[in-house]
C-alpha cells in the first residue's frame, strides 16, 4: 500500500486502474489510456499530480542557495510569478532530479520535485544548505492538479477562486500567480496549453469534481507518459538519472553557464564534460518498420550498436511508435537528422529514422512521417 | 469481474482456446489479459505454416504499457492468422473472444502433457493472482 492523494477515493469511484508509482497509489487510467490521451490533445484532461512534492525555500539566502543548488539560474526569474525548469546535479554532474522552481516572493521560492525522488531530494537540499540562511519546508498540505489541453484554461476559469481568476486567465506561458496557498502556473507536461494548480489539499476535491462536471476528462499516469513523450519531454529515472549528466540527456539548454563565476553543484564536472572531444547525443526516433519502441532497446547503425532507447512507446497522435534515445559518442559524427538507423526489437533489426523532438505540440505533428 | 465464457478452454498464461471441431483450434487472449494490458497498439502475428510445440512463444501483443508474449496452448501448425489485427489491434480490447482472435492452429497431437483449464479452473487462476 502506498500513499494516497486527497483524490484517491474519487478516482476509485471513477473506476481507476491503480498502480504503485514512486511510493504512491496512482491512477494509470480510467478505462482507456488512448481516449485520455486524445482528450488532452483535442479538448481538456485533468491529472492528479499530488504525488509530486512542493518544497518551500525561504529566508534571506534563498536566492544564493538556489543559485548554488540548481544548474539553471534563478536569477533569470526577473519577478515573482515566474517559473524555471532546472536540473539539480551532484558533484559528478549526474542528475539528482529535475524540477520546476517557482519564484513566489523575494526570499521565497518553491521547487516541485518528482515523487519517487522526494525523500532523496529533501535530504540533498538539507545537506547542501550549510552556510545558507534558509528554511526548507516540505509542503505536504498541498494537492496538485494539472488541467491540460486546448480547452483546459477556459474550462477551468469559472472554478478558480476570484482572488486569482483574472490574473490566471491573463498569464503568459511559464508564468504563475499565487494567493492564499493557491499557486497556479501556465505550465504542464503534455505539450498543450493549460494550468498546473497547487492548492490546499482540502480544496482539491471540489476543483476535481468541478472540472469533471465541466466535461474535462480524468486522465491517468499512462496518458501523462505518452503525452510527455510526444512533447519530447524527459522523464526522470528513464531518460536521465544520477549517472547521466544533462548534456547527455538533451538538457544542455537548462544549464546556465553565465555568469562564469556562479558556482553551482556539478559545475566543475560539467565544464570538463562540455569540452570533451566526443559527447553522447540525445535524439528522437520514429519507427518506420513495424513494432513498438521501448526503453533499453539497442539502436543500431550499419548493424553495429550505436546507442540505446531511453523512453519509447506508441504515439497515439501519430499512430506510430516514437522514442527518445541516447547515441554513443562514436556514432554521433555519422548520425544527423533523418539518418536511417535500426532498433533491435526482440532480436530483429527494425527500421527507424532520427528526428528532432518534439514529435507533437499543440495537437499537431511536428515531424514528417 | 472479467468475462470467462464456459465453452472455451484456457491456459494459466491467459490464452483462450476454441475447439473448432475439425482438428484445429482458434486462440486468443482472455478478457482479463486484455484488461490487464490496457489499450493494445501492436500485434506481431505468427507466420502461417510455422510449427510450434505447446508453450512456445509464438506471437506478441503490445499495449500502451508493455509487450507480452502469447504462447501456443497446444502443439501444432499455424494455419490462419487474424490479419485484421495489423491495422486494428484494439479489436482485441473490444472483442477478445470474437473478432479479436489471434491465430488458428492445426493440432499435431504431440501435446499430451499440456493440460488446458476449463472456465472454473481459469477463474481460480485469476483469484489466486489477485
Amino acid at each position: 500500500m502506498g500513499f494516497k492523494t486527497p483524490l484517491y477515493d474519487a478516482q476509485i469511484a471513477l473506476g481507476a486502474k491503480v498502480v504503485p508509482f514512486g511510493g504512491w497509489d496512482m491512477p494509470l487510467h480510467y478505462g482507456s489510456q488512448l481516449d485520455e490521451h486524445h482528450a488532452v490533445r483535442r479538448a481538456a484532461g485533468v491529472f492528479d499530480v499530488s504525488h509530486m512534492q512542493p518544497v518551500d525555500i525561504s529566508g534571506p539566502a534563498a536566492k544564493p542557495y538556489l543559485q548554488y543548488l540548481l544548474a539553471n539560474d534563478v536569477d533569470k526569474l526577473a519577478q515573482p510569478g515566474r517559473a524555471l525548469y532546472s536540473c539539480m546535479l551532484n558533484e559528478q554532474a549526474g542528475v539528482v532530479d529535475d524540477l520546476i522552481c517557482y519564484y513566489l516572493a523575494p526570499g521565497h521560492y518553491r521547487p516541485v520535485t518528482n515523487a519517487a525522488t522526494a525523500d532523496k531530494d529533501l535530504a540533498w537540499m538539507q545537506d547542501n544548505a550549510a552556510g545558507f540562511d534558509v528554511t526548507i519546508t516540505r509542503r505536504d498540505d498541498l494537492a496538485m492538479l494539472a488541467v491540460q489541453g486546448p480547452a483546459a484554461r477556459s474550462k477551468a476559469e469559472a472554478l478558480l477562486p476570484e482572488f486569482i481568476r483574472t490574473a490566471a486567465m491573463a498569464l503568459k506561458p511559464f508564468h504563475a500567480v499565487a494567493g492564499k496557498d493557491w499557486l497556479l502556473g501556465r505550465t504542464g507536461y503534455t505539450g498543450e496549453d493549460g494550468f498546473e494548480i497547487m492548492l490546499p489539499a482540502f480544496e482539491a476535491r471540489a476543483l476535481w469534481d468541478g472540472l469533471l462536471d465541466a466535461g474535462v476528462t480524468p486522465c491517468g499516469l499512462g496518458a501523462r507518459d505518452t503525452l510527455r513523450l510526444e512533447a519530447g519531454m524527459n522523464l526522470y529515472g528513464q531518460d536521465m538519472d544520477e549517472n547521466t549528466d544533462p548534456l547527455a540527456a538533451g538538457l544542455g539548454w537548462t544549464i546556465a553557464w553565465a555568469p562564469p563565476e556562479r558556482n553551482f553543484i556539478g559545475r566543475t564536472a560539467l565544464e570538463a564534460r562540455r569540452t570533451a572531444p566526443e559527447l553522447p547525443r540525445f535524439v528522437g526516433l520514429l519507427l518506420t518498420g513495424r513494432g513498438v519502441l521501448r526503453a533499453h532497446q539497442r539502436v543500431l547503425l550499419g548493424g553495429e550498436p550505436a546507442g540505446e532507447v531511453t523512453s519509447g512507446g506508441f504515439s497515439p497522435t501519430l499512430g506510430r511508435s516514437i522514442a527518445l534515445a541516447r547515441l554513443a559518442p562514436a556514432a554521433v559524427p555519422e548520425i544527423t537528422e533523418a539518418t536511417e538507423v535500426a532498433v533491435d526489437i526482440r532480436g530483429k533489426a527494425v527500421a527507424a529514422r532520427v528526428v528532432k523532438p518534439p514529435f507533437v505540440r499543440n495537437g499537431r505533428p511536428r515531424i514528417e512521417l | 469481474m472479467s468475462d470467462i465464457p464456459t465453452d472455451l478452454k484456457y491456459t494459466d498464461s491467459h490464452e483462450w482456446i476454441r475447439d473448432d471441431g475439425d482438428g484445429t483450434v482458434t486462440v486468443g487472449i482472455t478478457d482479463h489479459a486484455q484488461d490487464a494490458l490496457g489499450d493494445l497498439v501492436f500485434v506481431e502475428l505468427p507466420e502461417v505454416g510455422k510449427q510450434f510445440a505447446a508453450k512456445d512463444a509464438c506471437a506478441v501483443v503490445e499495449s500502451v504499457k508493455a509487450a507480452s508474449d502469447i504462447y501456443a496452448p497446444l502443439a501444432g501448425e499455424v494455419v490462419e492468422v487474424n490479419r485484421a489485427l495489423d491495422s486494428a489491434p484494439e479489436t482485441i480490447n473490444a472483442d477478445p473472444y470474437g473478432e479479436g482472435w489471434i491465430f488458428q492452429l492445426k493440432r499435431s497431437g504431440d501435446d499430451a502433457a499440456q493440460v488446458l483449464l476449463d472456465a472454473d479452473a481459469y477463474e481460480r487462476v485469476l483469484e489466486d493472482e489477485a
